[in-house]
């Protein structure tokens, strides 16, 4: 591999000492409910002009890669995702955090990020030109499928009543529709309010969905937040590291998927962990145990959206698209670098890329010890820290969130209400994830339709746009697998346990 | 009463001397209405060391997105009127949106003190596309109309209006496939989705020799893609695109709207800023205060007179 000699000029002690930094402020930001790592990438920006064109993406990759993981505290210990890329951790670590297992699963979330993360650096690093035409692979119409594909996890996610889940979703769905559509220009359930003209905002409503009902219910019981169990925390590294080995596929898939999904220009970290959670599941043995509190959960999702950093930057770098949100405004970084990028990046500039790649290597290992050390103290403090201060740190962080999303009042508005919303409901038996997907996956499939029905339109063929396309059919095929499988699996094992009856 | 008032305007006009003598003494908040990494934030990136540059003082980027822009221009004349609270303007976007729906703001409220660039409108099709000219391009639209796909970064978005003007005057029917940006309408160029592109010369820097730039809507080529004809020596009367301002809260004094639109176009004079921008592929555009309301009069006519066409008009 000719690029092995960049690995020196990333080892500088000024590129590692970024790189470090980078990471420990992307993990800090991104634990904070309401703080993207694009809003930590945007924010951190300005401080990288000054420096080398290298040095200024190993800084922004390790912001980035540091705030996708960190994004899996606040989902495992509050049961909010700190980044929508960290939706579907809440739903098996939370659970297992309720059970005393909070160090077990930041450790486990820990492990798998870097593992993720290591797996997208590399495709980048190898193979990211013919990668890239994946991508491009990808229509409007592959969109609507994946989108509609991310959907049907509702029907699996198992926690409560199927039906609704389903609700749910729908509610998720309408809900994506408010605002100016983006295709058409429509103006849909918005009253006489301005406010609403935006649309709701994802992240306001992850902030308001998932952390108020959990706020309220805190206040309204009085035990402990999360179960201590008169033990010191610690890492747990050697139970941590047989559930790796046992789910060593799960990884393996869940990265490769979560590099797949980043090169996407469509889609993100949060569907990449909900491909990656489902796939899990429908693989694994102990798929009644998802939901509930299964590490290999946790495996799946925290590894996948790692491996959407190194993904995304596939397309960014080599076509001069930008894989994920984050990847926007580094790109945009780059354009004032005087950087451009595009398929003539790797072979003419090919010292910064390969420095860069190399660096966002080294911020991956770095997030190890860095991940495991702030993972032990925020565990630590949110077990020590009394209700009395905690609820109040915590929903200070919403509104300021919420706020930060547009600098504006609208969301904070927006994410009390929908959180008073989701706990009523929460009350009658609905959980906020259904409404969450609807809401994400509403919006791409809608997109999707509308331009793969105005394309297949102008070619003549509505039907065969839709149904004969290859990548298509393939997401069908899983589309369909995900559906029937829970239903053939209890068929069958009915089936066997009358016969031994 | 009379005494007081005299008093009152006195010390106004008296603030408001001191200010612009001073103007700007500290860090001037500059609004973007859209969210990071977009072509307006790169513009004003790269505006930032230049004003430094040429006040001392530094300009402080911040992001307000929402309904387009929509959300920001609603409150600006809310704002602080001092001068350190600006704004970015951009066309057609503020003309075409009060004109569909009330969205809090209209045109004329907005008070812009510079536009200082735009990007041209280009129509792009992929670089081994059977479709080498805008010749060929009109006439495979006129064989089989309606069949000819065309990605853009949004409705009612300056491509949209490009490709509606330019259906009109090639007398063609094209079929606009709105993406939600620029990347995704990029990505779907590169993909062959679609048969084409309406975008922006920034498009044809960013892309290359992926691409191939079948005309762009300027008065002359573009100094940083010499290869790619207007559409004007082509025989279309087709000028115009995505145009960036500043703006002001409408009661900001003065005097110190005259220093601002001052400074911007000292910014906009430095040959290391013009080298950045043009070879980002964006165009210049120096229309000061002297030139705004002849500028914005023409404009607002063409835009209205498109929307009317179009039916995106509010009843």
């Amino acid at each position: 591999m000719g690029s092995l000699e960049y690995l020196l000029s990333a080892l500088t002690p000024l590129n590692l000492l970024l790189a470090l930094a980078g990471v420990v402020a992307g993990t800090v930001i991104g634990a904070l409910p309401g703080l993207t790592a694009t809003m930590a990438v945007a924010v951190l920006v300005p401080f990288t002009f000054a420096m080398e064109p290298a040095s200024a993406l190993i800084a922004l990759g390790a912001i980035y890669t540091g705030a996708i993981y960190g994004g899996a505290y606040a989902a495992i210990l509050l049961n909010t995702p700190g980044t929508p890329s960290s939706i579907a951790t809440t739903f098996d670590g939370y659970p297992m955090a309720r059970a005393g297992s909070g160090d077990l699963a930041l450790t486990l979330a820990c492990l798998s990020s870097v593992i993720g993360g290591l797996v997208g650096a590399g495709f980048l690093l190898v193979l990211a030109p013919p990668m890239a035409t994946v991508a491009l692979k990808f229509g409007p119409v592959e969109y609507f499928w994946l989108a509609v594909f991310g959907l049907t996890l509702i029907a699996s996610l198992g926690e409560g009543s199927t039906v609704k889940g389903l609700i749910g979703g729908c509610l998720g769905l309408l809900l994506a529709m408010v605002g100016v559509a983006e295709v058409g220009g429509d103006v849909r359930f918005v009253g006489d309010s301005k406010a609403l003209l935006g649309g709701i905002d994802i992240v306001s409503a992850l902030i308001g969905l998932y952390c108020i009902p959990v706020l309220i219910e805190l206040v309204a019981t009085p035990v402990a937040h999360l179960d201590a169990t008169n033990r010191v925390a610690s890492f747990r590294l050697r139970e941590a590291t047989s559930i790796l080995r046992r789910g060593k596929f799960n990884l393996a898939r869940s990265s490769v998927l979560g590099t797949l999904v980043g090169i996407l220009p469509g889609a993100g970290g949060s569907i990449a962990s909900l491909v990656a959670y489902s796939e899990a599941k429908r693989a694994s043995p102990r798929r009644d145990n998802f939901g509930k509190g299964e590490p290999d959960g946790i495996l799946a999702t925290e590894s996948a959206n790692n491996a959407t950093v190194g993904g995304g930057f596939i397309p960014t770098l080599v076509l001069g698209i930008p894989g994920t949100p984050p990847d926007a405004i580094i790109l945009g970084a780059l354009l004032v670098q005087g950087i451009r990028t595009g398929p003539t990046l790797f072979t003419q500039q090919a010292p910064i890329v390969y420095t860069f790649i190399w660096g966002l290597i080294l911020a991956t290992v770095i997030m190890l010890p860095v991940g495991l050390l702030i993972g032990r103290f925020a565990f630590r403090s949110i077990v020590a820290i009394p209700k009395a201060v905690l609820v109040p740190g915590v929903a200070l962080l919403t509104v300021l969130g919420s706020f930060a999303v547009h600098n504006n009042l609208h969301e904070v508005q927006q994410m009390v209400l929908l959180g008073l919303m989701a706990w009523v409901l929460g009350r009658f038996g609905f959980s906020a994830s259904p409404i969450v997907l609807g809401l994400i996956l509403g919006s791409i499939a809608e997109r999707g339709f509308v331009q793969g029905h105005l394309i297949g339109g102008a070619k003549g063929s509505v039907w065969g746009e839709f149904f004969g396309r290859p990548i298509s059919l393939g997401i069908i095929v899983f589309i369909l697998l995900g559906l029937l499988w829970p239903w053939w699996a209890a068929r069958r094992a009915r089936g066997t346990g009358g016969a031994n009856a | 009463m009379p005494i007081r008032n005299t008093l009152l305007a006195a010390t106004l006009a008296l603030s408001g001397s001191l200010a612009f003598a001073a103007y700007p003494d500290k860090t001037v908040n500059y609004i973007i209405p859209f969210g990071p990494g977009g072509e307006s934030d790169i513009s004003a990136r790269l505006q930032e060391p230049v004003f430094k540059k040429l006040t001392g003082q530094s300009l402080a980027i911040q992001y307000k997105p929402g309904a387009g822009g929509a959300a920001a221009w609603a409150q600006l004349n809310g704002m602080t009127a001092d001068g350190y609270t600006v704004m970015g303007t951009n066309l057609p976007h503020i003309v075409l949106q009060p004109l569909q729906k009330d969205v809090g703001f209209k045109t004329d409220e907005i008070t812009t003190l510079f536009w200082f660039h735009y990007t041209p409108d280009a129509l792009i099709v992929p670089a081994d596309s059977p479709v080498k000219t805008l010749k060929d391009f009109v006439e495979a639209a006129k064989k089989a109309p309606g069949a000819t796909t065309l990605s853009g970064s949004g409705t009612n978005s300056a491509n949209h209006l490009a490709q509606q003007q330019f259906d009109k005057m090639a007398g063609i029917k094209t079929t606009y496939v709105p993406f939600g940006g620029t990347g995704p309408s990029n990505a779907a160029l590169l993909g062959k989705q679609v048969s084409g592109s309406w975008g922006y010369t920034t498009v044809k820097m960013q892309l290359g020799d992926q691409v191939r730039c079948l005309g762009v809507a300027m008065e002359k080529r573009h100094p940083a893609i010499p290869d790619c004809p207007t559409f004007k020596e082509q025989g279309f009367e087709l000028v115009g695109g995505a145009y960036r301002g500043v703006a002001v809260p409408k009661s900001t004094p003065a005097d110190v709207q005259a220093k601002l639109a001052e400074i911007l176009g000292k910014i906009n004079a430095d040959p290391d800023f013009i080298k950045k921008m043009e070879e980002g592929g964006f165009a210049m555009l120096n229309v000061g205060p002297a030139q705004m309301g002849a500028f914005m009069a023409k404009v607002k006519a063409q835009y209205e007179a498109l929307a009317k066409e179009m039916g995106i008009t509010k009843k």
